[in-house]
C-alpha cells in the first residue's frame, strides 16, 4: 500500500477536467456544492458549458435530462444524500426511465463523511441507485479508479451513479489503470475466506487481511468497484474457492453490495455471506475512524466477525 | 402555409374524438385535461412549432414537452394527426405493448422528446433542452406545457429561477389554468393565482389568454417568440372537460372512463360541434 492519500471526489473533478478539454460534449452541473463535489475545477475552464443550478436537486436532474436530449453529455454532482434522496423521483421517472444519458456522482457518501452527522453521510445510494432498472452503480476504491470510471461513463450509453467520498485515502492504483463495468479485481490472495466490498473502506479489509496472516488465516480481498452490473463471475469464484463471503461497505447493511451478492448466491450458489457494513442505524458526527470504529467498519471490527465465523465453518 | 382558424378548430374537434374513442377503449385515461389542453397543443402542432414528423430527430427543430403528462391523449392525436404515425395506432393507446403509454415514453415513441406524467419535471427538461440548443448555437424554440395544480410542486420553481437566470428567451411555457385538479378546485385547495405575477417575480414575461380561442393563443404565441431576454410564460384560462356539457368543469372527469352511454353522448356532443364547423 502507498503512503499517498487522495479523495475520489478529487479523482472526479481531475477527470472531469480532462475529460471536458477532450469532448466538447461534455457538460457540468452542480447544485451550489461544486467546490465540494471538485466539479468546479471543470467550472472554472468551462464557464459556458458548468451549469450551477443552485441548492435544488430535482431541477439538478431534470435539466441534466434536458441538456441530454440535445445530445450533450451532462455529469451531474451533489452530495450523496441530496442527488439520490431528493432527488429520486426524477432519477427514476425522468432520466432513468427512458435511459437519458446522465451521469451523477453522489460525494460524501458514508459514515466517512465524519462530523456533518447522520443528515449528511448517505448510507442508502447504493441501494436507491441499485433498484433502478437501467441504473449502473459503481464505487471506486480510489483516486485513480474514480478517474478512470468517469472516461468509462462517458463512453458508455445511459444512466450511471458513481459514489464518491470526501476523505482522503490510499491509492492503490496509477494513472494507466483502467476501470471496466462489470469487473472487479483482487486487492490481495487468500484461501480461507474473502471479503468482498467497494470504496475506500477497503482499505480496512486489508489492514484486518494483514493482521488474520500473523494468525494464519488466509482472507481474500476483492475491490467490487462495479456494483452493478456486479461481477458476478468473481462473486461465484470467490464462493467456490472459500465458501465463506464477507460484504464489506460503507453503506447500510440494507440494499447495498452485501445485498446484491447475497441475492446472487442465494439463487446460484447458496454460501454464507456476512454483510459487514452500517447496521439498520443512522450515523451521528465523529471523526470517520470513530465512527468505524463504533459501528463495526474498522480494521479490528472486521478481524473479529472473520475469526468468530470461521469457527462456525 | 398556415391554416386558418376554422381549420385549426376542425382539427382540434377531431382531435378531442379522437382523445375521447382512446379512453372509451381504454376504459382508462384522462380525457378533462386532454380536452383543456386541447387548442395550445393543435396551436403548436399546426400553426407554430417546426418540427418534422419523417425525422424526429431534426437537431434544429422545435422541441415540446408536455409536462402534464396526463393529458398525453390528446398529445398523441396531435401527433398522428400530424404524421407521425397512422391514426389507427390511436386506439392501442394505454394497452399492452403500445407505443401509447399511459404518460408519454420518450424511448417508446419518436417525437415524444422526454417522459411526464409525474408532475413538476417538464420545466427543468425544457431549460436544458433550451441550454443544450443554445450551447449548439440553435435558434429554435422549446415549448413546455403545465397544469395549474402542477405549479404546486416545488420543482416547477426551482426550474422558474433556473429560466430566469440563463435568459432563455426561446423558451415558452404553457399554464393550462383550468381551476380543478384531482381531489377539487385549485383555488381550495392550494391556491396557485396570481400566476402571471407570480412568475414575473421569477423574472419572467406573462401573458394571458382564452386557452380556448386560437386567435388569442397564436397571438400570444407570437408575442412571445419576440422576448429578447426573458422566458415567456402564456397563462391559458381554459374549461376542464372542454366541448362535452355534462364533462366541463367537473373535476371528476379528471381521469376517469366514460361508459357506453356517456362515450354515446359525448361523442354525439362532439360531432355535432364538428359538423357546425362546416365541411
Amino acid at each position: 500500500m502507498e503512503n499517498e492519500r487522495k479523495a475520489t471526489r478529487e479523482g472526479y473533478g481531475d477527470a472531469l477536467l480532462e475529460l471536458g478539454k477532450q469532448n466538447k460534449n461534455v457538460v457540468a452541473l452542480d447544485a451550489d456544492l461544486a467546490k465540494s463535489t471538485k466539479s468546479n475545477k471543470f467550472g472554472k475552464q468551462f464557464p459556458e458549458r458548468f451549469f450551477d443550478v443552485g441548492i435544488a436537486e430535482q431541477d439538478l436532474i431534470g435539466t441534466s435530462v434536458g441538456l441530454s436530449i440535445t445530445g450533450k453529455i451532462p455529469f451531474a454532482s451533489s452530495f450523496a444524500i441530496f442527488i439520490c434522496g431528493r432527488g429520486y423521483e426524477p432519477i427514476r421517472n425522468a432520466l432513468s426511465y427512458s435511459s437519458f444519458n446522465v451521469k451523477l456522482a453522489g460525494s460524501h457518501s458514508g459514515l466517512m463523511t465524519g462530523e456533518d452527522g447522520a443528515t449528511h453521510q448517505c448510507i442508502e445510494d447504493i441501494s436507491l441507485m441499485r433498484v433502478i432498472p437501467t441504473m449502473k452503480v459503481i464505487q471506486p476504491l480510489d483516486y485513480w479508479e474514480a478517474y478512470s470510471a468517469v472516461f468509462k461513463m462517458s463512453e458508455l450509453n445511459g444512466p450511471m451513479y458513481l459514489r464518491l467520498c470526501r476523505e482522503k485515502s490510499p491509492v492503490f492504483f496509477d494513472s494507466n489503470y483502467e476501470f471496466e463495468l462489470g469487473k472487479s479485481n483482487i486487492l490481495m490472495e487468500g484461501k480461507d475466506a474473502s471479503i468482498i466490498g467497494c470504496g475506500p473502506i477497503l482499505e480496512n479489509a486489508l489492514i484486518a487481511a494483514e493482521l488474520l496472516k500473523e494468525k494464519n488465516i488466509s482472507v481474500e480481498v476483492i475491490n467490487m468497484a462495479s456494483i452493478k452490473p456486479l461481477d458476478e463471475k468473481q462473486v461465484l469464484n470467490s464462493a467456490n474457492k472459500t465458501g465463506l463471503i464477507f460484504s464489506l461497505e460503507d453503506h447500510s447493511i440494507l440494499g447495498g453490495l452485501g445485498s446484491s451478492i447475497s441475492e446472487f448466491l442465494s439463487s446460484t450458489k447458496p454460501t454464507k455471506v456476512v454483510r459487514i457494513g452500517v447496521p439498520d442505524l443512522f450515523g451521528e458526527s465523529g471523526k470517520p475512524k470513530e465512527l468505524w470504529h463504533k459501528y463495526g467498519l474498522d480494521a479490528e471490527s472486521i478481524m473479529k466477525t472473520i475469526e468468530l465465523n470461521l469457527k462456525e465453518k | 402555409m398556415l391554416l386558418k382558424e376554422t381549420e385549426l378548430k376542425k382539427l382540434a374537434n377531431k382531435v378531442r374524438i379522437h382523445v375521447l374513442k382512446m379512453v372509451f377503449s381504454a376504459q382508462s385515461g384522462h380525457i378533462g385535461g386532454a380536452f383543456s389542453s386541447t387548442e395550445m397543443l393543435v396551436s403548436l402542432y399546426f400553426h407554430e412549432m417546426n418540427f418534422n414528423p419523417k425525422k424526429p430527430d431534426w437537431s434544429e427543430r422545435d422541441h415540446f414537452i408536455l409536462s402534464k403528462g396526463h393529458a398525453c391523449a390528446a398529445q398523441y392525436a396531435c401527433m398522428a394527426l400530424a404524421g407521425y404515425f397512422s391514426e389507427n395506432e390511436l386506439m392501442t393507446f394505454r394497452k399492452l405493448n403500445s407505443r401509447l403509454q399511459g404518460h408519454p415514453a420518450a424511448h417508446d415513441l419518436p417525437g415524444i422528446e422526454a417522459s411526464n406524467g409525474p408532475l413538476g419535471f417538464g420545466l427543468s427538461i425544457a431549460n436544458g433542452i433550451a441550454l443544450g440548443k443554445r450551447l449548439d448555437k440553435i435558434n429554435s424554440f422549446t415549448f413546455v406545457l403545465m397544469g395549474d395544480g402542477e405549479l404546486q410542486e416545488g420543482m416547477i420553481w426551482e426550474a422558474a429561477m433556473n429560466s430566469s437566470q440563463h435568459k432563455l428567451n426561446k423558451l415558452i411555457a404553457f399554464v393550462d389554468w383550468n381551476n380543478l385538479q384531482i381531489d377539487g378546485k385549485v383555488s381550495e385547495i392550494k391556491e396557485v393565482s396570481p400566476i402571471s405575477k407570480k412568475f414575473e417575480a421569477f423574472g419572467w414575461n406573462a401573458l394571458e389568454c382564452n386557452g380556448h380561442d386560437f386567435n388569442e393563443l397564436i397571438s400570444a404565441i407570437q408575442k412571445a417568440k419576440q422576448s429578447k431576454e426573458k422566458p415567456t410564460v402564456i397563462v391559458c384560462k381554459t374549461i376542464k372537460g372542454k366541448d362535452v356539457s355534462f364533462m366541463e368543469n367537473q373535476c371528476d372527469w379528471h381521469g376517469v372512463a366514460p361508459n357506453q352511454e356517456q362515450f354515446d353522448k359525448a361523442l354525439n356532443e362532439l360531432i355535432i360541434k364538428g359538423e357546425s364547423l362546416g365541411k
